[in-house]
């Protein structure tokens, strides 16, 4: 049975996702940049997980497939990564304690190995294919 | 003979760097070199001329688009505007200020909610400053005077890449003649970012955990004792950071999205303002919320003035405004399911809302103003391109200290392409025709 870990998100701002967003949402720039997730080395040993192997991170609403990569900024054990954008956005609870602002920082999510086959989906499938628009590649 | 345009205004971050050189062809028509710019605002002007629609394109029914003119896209969106309930505009983080005013006039006309993205940003900052006020300045009286700099739950060698060499680690000025080498340097965040590789101390808090760490830096700072570590930050630590602060000559705070995203949201921010508050019994401390984007300090300024409120604003009962974040936010309006239009301006909801309150504005027309392709514009009815400002559109701006930055163009819009502001009018125009 695949190891399974729960972590604490949080989902904020790099500069590669900056650059990712004015290169467009359908750029290899942002791809690259957004479509990845950042634990700390503990919890990337507890899960078994090789450099840059995808993993399923699940939420209360929703789960996202995003490669697991080493960061140069660090996190402590249990705090997970998630840049800002569409991958985030798949899993991140729109509850606003009553002040319009999503809990995009600070929500539990379990993450593991991605199931054999699975495959980071484009911005475009994610997205177009949540509102039914999705006609494939 | 190339052209080179100097003082130009960067349309990408809070910062608004206002000191870009513009190198364009002879004719006018293609930006060749960027100067100054952080690598992200260089690819903004880089990027100006690719992927740009001259037409509006408006969805077909086997989930095609087709292209429209704009007659017919204004007409559109009119009717949109007329046959809706309730509609929501949201955006405007990537506009000018009279695209902003212009918009308001539809809002105020069609009955609608308007609202800008820092609804989802710092809006839990207005509710703070509304209830605890807002000891600020500008961002010149940083680079000149402060010898302290806080970032607490901000990132800028990410967000605003050029924040801390203009203003705030880097710069000498008047009484700042030393540099960095005069200046303290304290980063509060749960992860070792790279501004915090920057710092002389980063304390590493617990994530939301911030209210606890800020109640624990006022009671020190009232001379009282505290337990042997709060929110994963220990007790000396504390007392040294709370220390340098109180002997600083002036300090400032920058605070961002770890304050406003975490538990707590406004709360954070406010015990932040009190925490400012005690510092000026011994000396002098300001507070500055991190504005993300270039002109998002824009819509609170202009829509405060013209209906008393910074945001989440319903003007469904025209000339009456009320707001009421939680009811009037963007966010729940759309999880509540209470709108039956939404017009995307100048941001990208698609891909910064999560998920769900997208599936839910989806339901009803969906109408996106963007220069460019994005998240929004590729699952809309109806996307109207519009200048990018900055870049072909002159305006006014307001930077994060809520100085306002004249901004310029570079080159002009292709042929046929409007401003937010002219669209935003010959919208108003037809709404008042039907």
């Amino acid at each position: 049975m695949a190891k399974k870990i729960t972590l604490n998100m949080i989902t904020q701002r790099s500069v590669e996702e900056g650059v990712g967003i004015v290169s467009g949402k359908m750029s290899p720039e942002y791809f690259e940049a957004c479509s990845i997730i950042e634990m700390h080395d503990d919890d990337v040993q507890a899960l078994g997980l090789f450099p840059n192997q995808l993993v399923k991170v699940t939420s209360e609403c929703g789960s996202v497939i995003v490669k697991s990569v080493k960061g140069r900024q660090t996190l402590y054990p249990g705090l997970a990564f998630i840049p800002q954008g569409v991958y985030a956005n798949q899993i991140v609870p729109p509850r606003t304690q009553a002040t319009g602002e999503p809990q995009y920082s600070g929500f539990p999510v379990t993450v593991e190995p991605a199931p054999l086959g699975e495959k980071r989906k484009s911005t475009l499938e994610l997205v177009q294919g949540a509102v039914g628009l999705w006609r494939g590649d | 003979m190339v052209k080179k345009i100097e003082n130009v205004g960067c349309p990408f971050c809070g910062v608004c760097c206002d000191d870009l050189v513009v190198t364009v062809s002879d004719d006018g028509k293609k930006i060749l070199e960027v100067e100054n710019a952080c690598v992200i605002g260089s690819t903004v002007f880089h990027r100006a001329m690719s992927e740009r629609h001259t037409l509006p394109r408006l969805r077909q029914p086997d989930g095609t688009y087709k292209e429209i003119s704009y007659d017919e896209a204004i007409d559109y969106a009119a009717k949109v505007f007329h046959n809706a309930k309730k509609p929501l505009i949201y955006g405007f983080g990537s506009t000018n200020c009279e695209g902003m005013a212009a918009a308001a006039k539809v809002a105020e006309k069609a009955g609608a909610v308007i609202d800008n993205c820092a609804s989802i940003c710092h809006g839990s900052s207005f509710l703070a400053i509304f209830d605890n006020g807002y000891p600020s300045c500008t961002l010149g009286e940083v680079k000149n005077r402060a010898d302290v700099i806080v970032y607490w739950g901000a990132n800028p060698a990410h967000a605003h890449p050029r924040h801390m060499s203009r203003y705030s680690i880097f710069p000498r000025g008047f009484f700042t003649g030393k540099g960095h080498t005069g200046r303290k340097i304290v980063v509060i965040d749960p992860r070792h970012t790279d501004t915090a590789q920057m710092a002389d101390i980063h304390l590493q808090v617990k994530q939301g955990h911030d209210y606890d760490l800020f109640d624990a830096f006022r009671t020190v700072a009232r001379g009282h004792d505290i337990p042997a570590e709060v929110a994963g930050v220990k007790r000396e630590d504390i007392i040294e950071v709370v220390d340098i602060m109180k002997k600083a000559r002036f300090g400032t705070i920058f605070y961002g999205m770890g304050l406003c995203h975490s538990d707590g949201r406004n709360h954070n921010v406010d015990i932040a303002i009190s925490l400012t508050r005690d510092l000026n019994d011994f000396t002098k401390w300001t507070i500055m919320a991190m504005r993300g984007h270039y002109n998002i300090t824009g819509p609170g300024v202009v829509w405060s003035w013209q209906y008393g409120f910074p945001y989440c604003l319903d003007l469904t009962k025209r000339d009456i405004a009320h707001m009421n974040p939680g009811e009037t936010s963007s966010v729940d309006l759309a999880m509540r399911e209470e709108v039956d239009a939404f017009f995307n301006v100048g941001t990208d909801a698609a891909a910064h809302f999560p998920i769900e309150p997208v599936k839910r504005l989806r339901k009803h027309p969906w109408i996106t103003v963007d220069p460019h392709p994005n998240m929004a514009t590729e699952i809309s009815d109806l996307h109207i391109p519009v200048g990018i400002v900055g870049v072909e559109v002159p305006g006014i701006v307001y930077r994060m200290d809520n100085v306002p930055v004249q901004y310029r163009n570079v080159i002009d819009p292709p042929e046929g392409v409007p401003s937010d502001e002219e669209l935003f009018e010959r919208i108003y125009e037809r709404l008042c025709e039907l």
